[in-house]
């Protein structure tokens, strides 16, 4: 009977784990985080996932658990319950932290070579590619100096 | 490759062409590790936006055993002041805290505790020997985010107006002091 209840008690945690699952998976630590309406919620998290979280760098704000991250998710949210656009909390974030908190990097004198590096390499590519595979040209060797003629007969000579 | 033998010149550049990659790989590594020590580069260094700005609009209240300060306080500065983000919690502050304490003579700095309880940030102060004219507690870590500060340590050289001159993200050094901060405040100086 013992035995038993604790395998009820056991079926029931791994139920509530799978539950709650997607919550730890997004980082929102706290279901409170998060927007009561599904469609606010949905949003806060697309402009989230498209910010860097200062203190992991290479991880969206949706993604880490830091503080800061924790802290700008918040803002984030603020907003979207205000009716901001997307553009409005997108300008907010960079006027504070610079565009360095796209993971998305926008396309400007700066990072043009970013940008075009990718028919950059391909023009360079299908250049190497052609001056690797033309057909070789002709090529009449040099002449023998007077000194390899020299040298090539005495060779064949003794031989 | 192409039937004909590479003539000695072209052999020769073509040997060359790695040393030269290595080389200027070699040269770019070393200034970056060079700029690191003196401090003129900082791969870490968030590029912020607040640079030759006034101060964002805060209003923070005390915290012991400083008196609390807002933007306006900023603004109405005449001389350069340094503001200082830290937090009890923080072990880069408490290495930067001797630094602090040499520079307080020369430079006025003002410190903003970094979401830190009110005790802990006191007993932090006290025992580090208090370098800060001025103290406010910044608890939710909200003003920071309008500052732009992504972590603490993190300083900022306010000149007169409350105009950001000079920001890092990394803790303060006496190399720092001597290179950067002084000579950009003694020329902010009226």
């Amino acid at each position: 009977m013992k035995t038993h209840s604790l395998r009820h008690y056991g079926v029931i945690a791994l139920l509530a784990c799978l539950l709650f699952a997607p919550f730890v998976a997004m980082a929102v630590d706290d279901p409170s985080e998060m927007l009561p309406d599904p469609a606010q919620e949905q949003r806060a998290e697309a402009i989230g996932s498209q910010l860097r979280c200062l203190v992991c760098q290479n991880e969206s704000i949706e993604d880490s658990s830091a503080d800061l991250a924790r802290d700008l998710r918040h803002v984030v949210r603020e907003h979207v319950a205000r009716g901001e656009s997307n553009r409005q909390i997108m300008d907010w974030m960079v006027n504070r932290y610079g565009n360095f908190i796209r993971l998305k990097p926008p396309l400007t004198i700066g990072t043009l070579l970013l940008w075009v590096m990718p028919l950059l390499a391909l023009c360079i590519g299908t250049g190497v590619a052609w001056w690797t595979f033309r057909r070789p040209r002709t090529v009449t060797p040099t002449p023998l100096t007077d000194e390899e003629r020299r040298r090539l007969s005495d060779l064949t000579e003794t031989r | 490759m192409s039937g004909q033998p590479a003539s000695p010149t072209r052999r020769r550049l073509l040997m060359a062409a790695p040393l030269v990659v290595a080389g200027g790989v070699g040269v770019g590594f070393w200034r970056m590790l060079s700029g690191m020590t003196k401090g003129s580069f900082d791969p870490h260094d968030i590029h912020a936006p607040a640079l030759n700005r006034p101060v964002p609009d805060f209003a923070l209240p005390d915290q012991a055993p400083g008196q609390g300060f807002s933007a306006q306080d900023l603004r109405a500065l005449k001389s350069p002041v340094l503001v200082n983000y830290f937090a009890s919690w923080c072990i880069p502050c408490v290495a930067e805290m001797p630094v602090l304490n040499a520079l307080k003579e020369r430079l006025p700095i003002w410190g903003i505790a970094y979401k830190d309880k009110p005790e802990h940030a006191l007993g932090f102060v006290q025992r580090a020997g208090n370098p800060y004219a001025r103290i406010a507690a910044d608890r939710d870590g909200l003003a920071a985010i309008d500052w732009g500060v992504s972590g603490v340590p993190e300083t900022f050289l306010i000149g007169p107006g409350g105009v950001i001159r000079w920001h890092t993200a990394s803790p303060i050094t006496e190399t720092m002091i001597t290179n950067t901060i002084m000579p950009l405040a003694d020329s902010l100086k009226p």
